[in-house]
């Protein structure tokens, strides 16, 4: 059995609704950094998550990880926290975190990777719009 | 008769709510979608007119200056927003995705050349719910 290392991804999506600013700044400040993403009514969108695990093939099953149980565990601990929710009214993580893709992925990341043994590495794709998209760890 | 269609985007937060209903009944009706605080999507928006070729130009209609109709009279003023509280016409609406494609609708009709007619509104919601909408029965007629 080849020890070569391979990676098996899970794609899932959330919507939500969030809005980017600084409530220490004033608000000429935030349109000038963030634009119309400053709207205080707040805006939103469809989330596209890919969850990148990297490892050995285990040979007793041929899984490198269930992707039933990686489903699962996107399931609880990202999807049923952030799908359909305002990101910073709703998500505890966000309270004093701006919530831009970067910062989301990030916050993915820390959740997961408590979940999934230290000897497989994990990398998180976040698409905020089928253009704009963001990937940590950086590749 | 040919058909022309113009594809543009928006992203926008909503929540489903009836306002004649109690905080229980709104979120037995539309469960998740009613959350107060909100969610959004990113839509996409398909724009489709129809009529005949301009023999001196070969167009239906500039494709270019359709973007720009579609840009001024609708995509300025759900971008970015919040359905519910900043779009005047949505005003007393349920913002599901079938009122968003009516009103489009309404909205853009009026400011089309004569020379064509407004065929079909496509509203993605997501990438697996859409809505079209022909025209018929526009409840946003009277807003017009």
């Amino acid at each position: 059995m080849s020890s070569e290392k391979i990676t098996v991804c899970r794609k899932e999506h959330f919507n939500a609704a969030h809005r980017l600013y600084r409530p220490e700044w004033s608000n000429a400040k935030n349109e000038e950094t963030f634009g119309k993403c400053n709207n205080p009514n707040f805006h939103g969108h469809n989330y596209d998550l890919v969850v990148s695990l990297t490892g050995e093939i285990n040979p007793v099953t041929g899984y490198l990880y269930d992707l039933k149980l990686l489903s699962d565990v996107i399931k609880e601990k990202i999807l049923d926290r952030f799908d359909h929710k305002n990101l910073n009214l709703d998500v505890p993580e966000f309270s004093s975190l701006n919530p831009t893709a970067e910062n989301i992925a990030v916050v993915i990341y820390d959740l997961l990777r408590k979940e999934i043994e230290p000897a497989i590495a994990l990398r998180i794709t976040l698409y905020e719009t089928e253009r704009n998209f963001v990937i940590y760890p950086s590749l | 008769m040919v058909y022309l269609t113009r594809l543009e985007h928006f992203n926008a937060a909503h929540k489903l709510y009836n306002s004649q209903w109690s905080k229980e009944k709104n979120e037995e009706v539309f469960g998740e979608c009613a959350n107060e605080n909100w969610h959004g999507h990113n839509f996409d928006l398909y724009v489709t007119i129809k009529g005949e070729v301009d023999s001196d130009t070969g167009f239906l209609m500039d494709a270019k200056k359709l973007g720009l109709l579609i840009k001024d009279h609708v995509i300025k003023k759900l971008d970015h927003k919040n359905l519910n509280m900043d779009v005047d016409f949505l005003k007393g609406q349920i913002c599901s995705t079938e009122n968003l494609a009516m009103g489009i609708w309404s909205q853009l009709a009026p400011q089309l050349p004569s020379s064509v007619q407004l065929h079909c509104i496509k509203l993605y919601e997501t990438p697996r719910i859409y809505v079209e909408y022909f025209g018929e029965g526009n409840l946003f007629h009277d807003m017009i």
